[in-house]
């Protein structure tokens, strides 16, 4: 008989969230009542909650970058970054993420998928840039605008890594692909694997690269409507 | 060898020096909640090896319930200014890209060094973790850089970085915090309940109807762990091999790596993803916590499609 209860952990989380209580929180409560619901006694959860915690600190590894880069905004780092495409004319923000995103999906496929990234180089450079160039275009922004230039540019940062990483043949997912069909007795390769990749990479660059040159077309001849059209 | 540990040593130092800055910030009303809730951050880093499971399971609660409490504020301590930083970034010119892009550049010219000369055998760095060991020599030698030729104040990169993290608060954690709520998840059974209620609800005889639920899986399940490495050995298992695979005699290669592509397009559609969606929104100082999802969604629904289009003509020549 299968225990159906700790699903109800999940709908917390997702209730949580829809009431935008704090997420720390709603991930606390749900883990807590998902682990006694699954019939573990509490310190057992306590313990499970603590261990999966330490054992993950590695996922917040990359925030040692942030004195480096708050320092070179307080020496105008972004706004080197904007002065720098302000003064190129052809720079669009579609094109200029377009480039991003080719850049982003060719190095994650090269096995470089760290190099880059939300706090290394989306907040000092790309949004930035992206914001420039989208001023060069369309003149002064309204604040919906800015929104979502700036959301487009974490979300480029986020498709190019996605659907680039499992080109590469050493990456955490391709050798769980791996581990888990072995489990039943199929035996493949990580090149057999990350060749079918490929075809959903180009997928990615077309879909998301026609949505920038989508966006492009938007700052330039609808400079109005722009905040409503979403 | 030169493995995680050291960068947790680091990354301690780093989370220890925003607890030091948010004590000295007498703008935020809070800045005694921020330097508990760094602190502790420190002390995981740190100590997280010898706490012990129980040790760290409480130091989480203590996190949470400073987070929950509200009791986490933001300063308005004065960086440069607007007028200031066009004033530095004139005079500085592009150099000023120089230390920014030496941290990727370490990164990546040091990942190539160490795969494709000798270094790789010396056993200076553990093979398991090269990017992001090299990451932080990054971040030490963009440090040396920016003091040696910017010579702002010893604690300027403190405060400075204190301000960011300050800026982002809880959602620093929260990516950490979800994925010891998949460690809960599949202690407690949650992912096998799953892949039981998805194989009981195959449909029999049609193959594209079986590759949609797979799919539609991968990304519901995705969507609802935060990540697809969690969703992928279920999935697989309650449809890909015993249906796809066996049944239908569909291409092992393609459903194991487009399923877990779909899984991705889940990823881009979900809070639980936080590292990806919730903090960028945080860093970038959006107003809507979820602008980032939003700007992800249009992307993922047609590329879900085309991975689905992938799966059943590839997967079934």
């Amino acid at each position: 008989m299968i225990n159906y209860w700790p699903l109800l952990g999940i709908a917390l989380v997702v209730l949580g969230f829809a009431l935008r209580f704090n997420p720390l929180a709603v991930v606390a409560v749900a883990a807590i009542v998902t682990g006694l619901l699954g019939h573990m006694p509490f310190m057992k959860v306590l313990a499970t909650l603590g261990h999966g915690f330490n054992e993950n600190r590695y996922v917040s590894i990359t925030y040692i970058v942030l004195p480096v880069i708050g320092l070179l905004e307080r020496y105008g780092l972004q706004q080197r970054a904007r002065a720098l495409i302000g003064r190129m004319r052809g720079a669009t923000a579609g094109r200029l993420l377009i480039g991003y995103l080719g850049f982003r999906q060719v190095f994650a496929a090269l096995g470089l998928k760290d190099v880059a990234g939300h706090a290394q180089t989306v907040r000092p450079l790309v949004a930035p840039m992206t914001l420039a160039a989208a001023e060069n275009q369309h003149g002064e922004l309204d604040e919906d605008t800015v929104e979502r230039v700036k959301a487009m540019s974490a979300a480029t940062d986020n498709v190019g890594v996605f659907f680039g990483e499992d080109i590469f043949l050493a990456i955490a997912s391709i050798l769980l692909i791996q581990a888990s069909l072995k489990g039943f007795g199929i035996e493949l390769t990580p090149l057999q694997l990350s060749v079918w990749a490929i075809p959903t990479a180009i997928c990615a660059f077309l879909i998301h690269g026609a949505r920038l040159l989508w966006l492009d077309r938007q700052l330039k001849s609808f400079p109005d409507k722009l905040g409503e059209d979403r | 060898m030169i493995n995680l540990h050291w960068l947790y040593v680091l990354a301690g130092a780093v989370f220890g020096s925003f607890a030091l800055s948010s004590a000295r910030d007498s703008t935020n009303a809070r800045r005694w909640g921020n330097t508990a809730f760094w602190a502790l951050l420190t002390a995981s880093f740190w100590f997280g090896d010898f706490l012990g499971d129980i040790g760290n399971g409480v130091l989480v609660l203590a996190l949470v319930a400073i987070a929950g409490a509200h009791l986490l504020g933001k300063g308005s301590r004065k960086s440069t200014t607007n007028d200031e930083r066009e004033r530095y970034s004139d005079t500085l010119g592009n150099s000023l890209f120089l230390p920014a892009l030496v941290i990727p550049f370490t990164a990546f010219v040091g990942t190539l060094v160490f795969n494709y000369t000798p270094v790789k055998d010396t056993g200076l760095i553990d093979p398991k973790s090269v990017t992001l060991v090299l990451l932080g020599a990054g971040v030490i030698i963009a440090l040396i850089v920016c003091y040696a030729w910017l010579r702002p104040t010893v604690l300027a990169p403190v405060e400075e970085g204190g301000r960011l993290a300050d800026s982002i608060g809880w959602a620093l954690v929260l990516p950490q915090m979800l994925a010891a709520l998949g460690v809960i998840f599949a202690a407690a059974g949650v992912g096998t309940t799953i892949g039981a209620l998805a194989g009981a609800i195959i449909p029999s005889g049609s193959v594209f109807l079986a590759v949609l639920l797979y799919a539609f899986g991968m990304v519901v399940f995705t969507m609802i762990m935060g990540n697809a490495f969690a969703a992928f050995p279920v999935m697989v298992a309650a449809i890909g091999i015993p249906i796809l695979i066996r049944q239908d005699g569909g291409d092992a290669a393609v459903i194991g790596a487009v399923g877990m592509l779909s899984g991705f397009c889940g990823t881009l559609m979900t809070p639980m993803a936080a590292n990806f969606n919730i903090v960028p929104a945080a860093l970038l100082e959006l107003k809507n916590q979820y602008g980032v999802i939003k700007a992800q969604i249009p992307t993922a629904l047609p590329l879900l499609v085309a991975n689905i289009l992938i799966l059943y003509f590839a997967a079934f020549r």
